[in-house]
């Protein structure tokens, strides 16, 4: 496991948001981890990570030429989108100032919990394959509410029965932020996809 | 069973605005304009520093009625001002939900000698500081994140620089340090040993560190994050230069690709007039708002 680990590359997209947290945590766990700001910046990476921020930020940042590379990139190799990278990879209700790539067949509403006063940590239900004994705490901060989880996706986590964590083929989307906790449980399932891919398609 | 604003909620606002710009408005069309030019974050004041700079007086919280109008606009966070000490002001704004309190030198501060207890809100708060030491008191106080003062209102950045600079170069020192010396840095610096020791140990300030006062241009922003600012807040560099929107906009992408000068180069590129600003070398002590802050 930490010998196929060590040989990820993975990419950060550092447009905004907290991709330090997750270059952190990717580096800890062995990788080789790049920061990504450009279409050239995807080449050559095994994986990438969509970090949360601010979707209508990451919206006005990304040049054509990045939305193109990214819908290329993210429709063939593992992503993992959290709060507003999950948003990004998903789908959202009509607004001028959010352009999601729309590749996960999810509809979710953005800060669906309310402003930051109503961001919360909550113990999660975990689906059987990443449940142990130990608990696992979510973060959620600012946090997309999932309104529609279409047929190809399914449900890896729930926050009081509704889905906070989910995947389409090798797309991860987590409404929380595994990067801030020391569970590093999605961590792992994400990474696995790199080196068996055939694992994320039943 | 899920609990609110606990510290990991706190800082994890603060991590997500990480590489951003949060700009300076006064009105919901300013904020529009800002969330278009892909602000990750808006503050919502009376007058921008400048003006009240200008026209003197006591500078005090925002109307309700204008802050309320701004949340109505925007869907990116929006942070409001209380003036330093001045805790029911900060539960005034917490009753409003505003995303983020800035207990900020630039209102006239309502107490002299304590800062707000930051512990007891469920809004993260952010504070200025000048040095590692400052910076330390307001994070034991309960700060979320913390900004340098640099001068606000001037359009001159070399005060944020210095007091970037200040914190990078004793955070620097401190992870060379023995205990016993560590004890002795908390006494001459007036911080919090508990706070010196996580500094030591991550080799950063155990919140986010952000630069703001006196960044004007693109490139004062890159300036800015080249010295390791995690994220820059820019007050009356936008809307008291020439043209807002398309220096907004260039901000956020010199921000975004900090350490690309071909980029600089482009974004820099067509903006008109930047705010005139005022040197600071040339200001009297007494304009400082720098120095307001225990």
């Amino acid at each position: 496991m930490v010998e196929t680990v060590v040989k990820a590359r993975v990419g950060v997209l550092a447009l905004q948001g907290d991709f330090p947290m997750h270059v952190k945590r990717l580096t800890e766990l062995g990788c080789d981890v790049r920061e990504v700001r450009t279409a050239q910046d995807l080449e050559e990476l095994d994986a990438l990570i969509w970090p949360g921020g601010e979707s209508t930020t990451m919206t006005r940042v990304m040049t054509d030429e990045l939305r193109a590379a990214l819908l290329e990139f993210c429709s063939s190799k593992p992503v993992w989108g959290t709060c507003a990278g999950m948003i990004m990879l998903a789908k959202t209700h009509p607004d001028p100032r959010v352009k999601t790539l729309e590749l996960a067949d999810v509809l979710v509403n953005r800060n669906g919990w309310g402003r930051q006063v109503h961001s919360f940590e909550a113990e999660l239900t975990l689906s059987d394959s990443l449940r142990t004994e130990t608990p696992f705490q979510g973060v959620f901060i600012r946090a997309p509410r999932v309104e529609m989880v279409g047929e190809k996706a399914r449900v890896l986590a729930w926050y009081q029965d509704e889905p906070v964590a989910l995947a389409q083929g090798r797309i991860l989307l987590t409404t929380f932020h595994p990067e801030l906790t020391h569970d590093d449980r999605f961590h792992r399932l994400f990474l696995s996809w790199i080196e068996q891919p055939n694992s994320a398609a039943n | 069973m899920s609990i609110t604003g606990t510290f990991a909620t706190k800082i994890g606002l603060a991590e997500m605005l990480r590489g951003g710009v949060i700009m300076d408005v006064t009105t919901a069309e300013q904020a529009r304009i800002a969330e278009q030019a892909g602000a990750c974050a808006v503050m919502a004041l009376e007058r921008v520093p400048a003006d009240i700079r200008r026209d003197g007086g006591v500078a005090r919280m925002s109307d309700v009625a204008v802050i309320r109008e701004i949340q109505d606009t925007v869907s990116i966070p929006v942070m409001a001002k209380c003036r330093i000490g001045h805790f029911v002001e900060a539960q005034i704004l917490e009753a409003l939900e505003v995303d983020f309190i800035d207990e900020s030198e630039v209102l006239t501060p309502a107490d002299e000698q304590y800062h707000v207890d930051k512990h007891k809100f469920k809004v993260p708060f952010v504070c200025g500081c000048r040095n590692l030491g400052e910076a330390l008191r307001r994070i034991a106080e309960g700060a979320a994140m913390i900004r340098t003062k640099g001068e606000a209102g001037t359009g001159d950045i070399v005060e944020a620089v210095r007091h970037m600079r200040s914190v990078m170069s004793e955070i620097r020192r401190v992870q060379t340090m023995g205990d016993e010396e560590l004890v002795h840095l908390g006494k001459e610096i007036g911080a919090p040993l508990e706070q010196l020791k996580q500094v030591r140990e991550l080799g950063k300030l155990p919140v986010p560190n952000f630069a703001a006062g006196g960044i004007a241009t693109p490139a004062d922003a890159a300036l800015m994050m080249q010295l390791g600012a995690e994220a820059v807040f820019v007050g009356s560099g936008i809307f008291k230069s020439n043209d807002p929107a398309a220096r907004a906009e260039a901000i956020v992408l010199a921000t975004t690709h900090y350490r690309d000068p071909h980029m600089l180069v482009k974004v820099s590129t067509g903006l008109r007039g930047a705010m005139q600003g005022l040197a600071v070398h040339s200001m009297a002590e007494g304009d400082l708002l720098s120095t307001r802050g225990w």
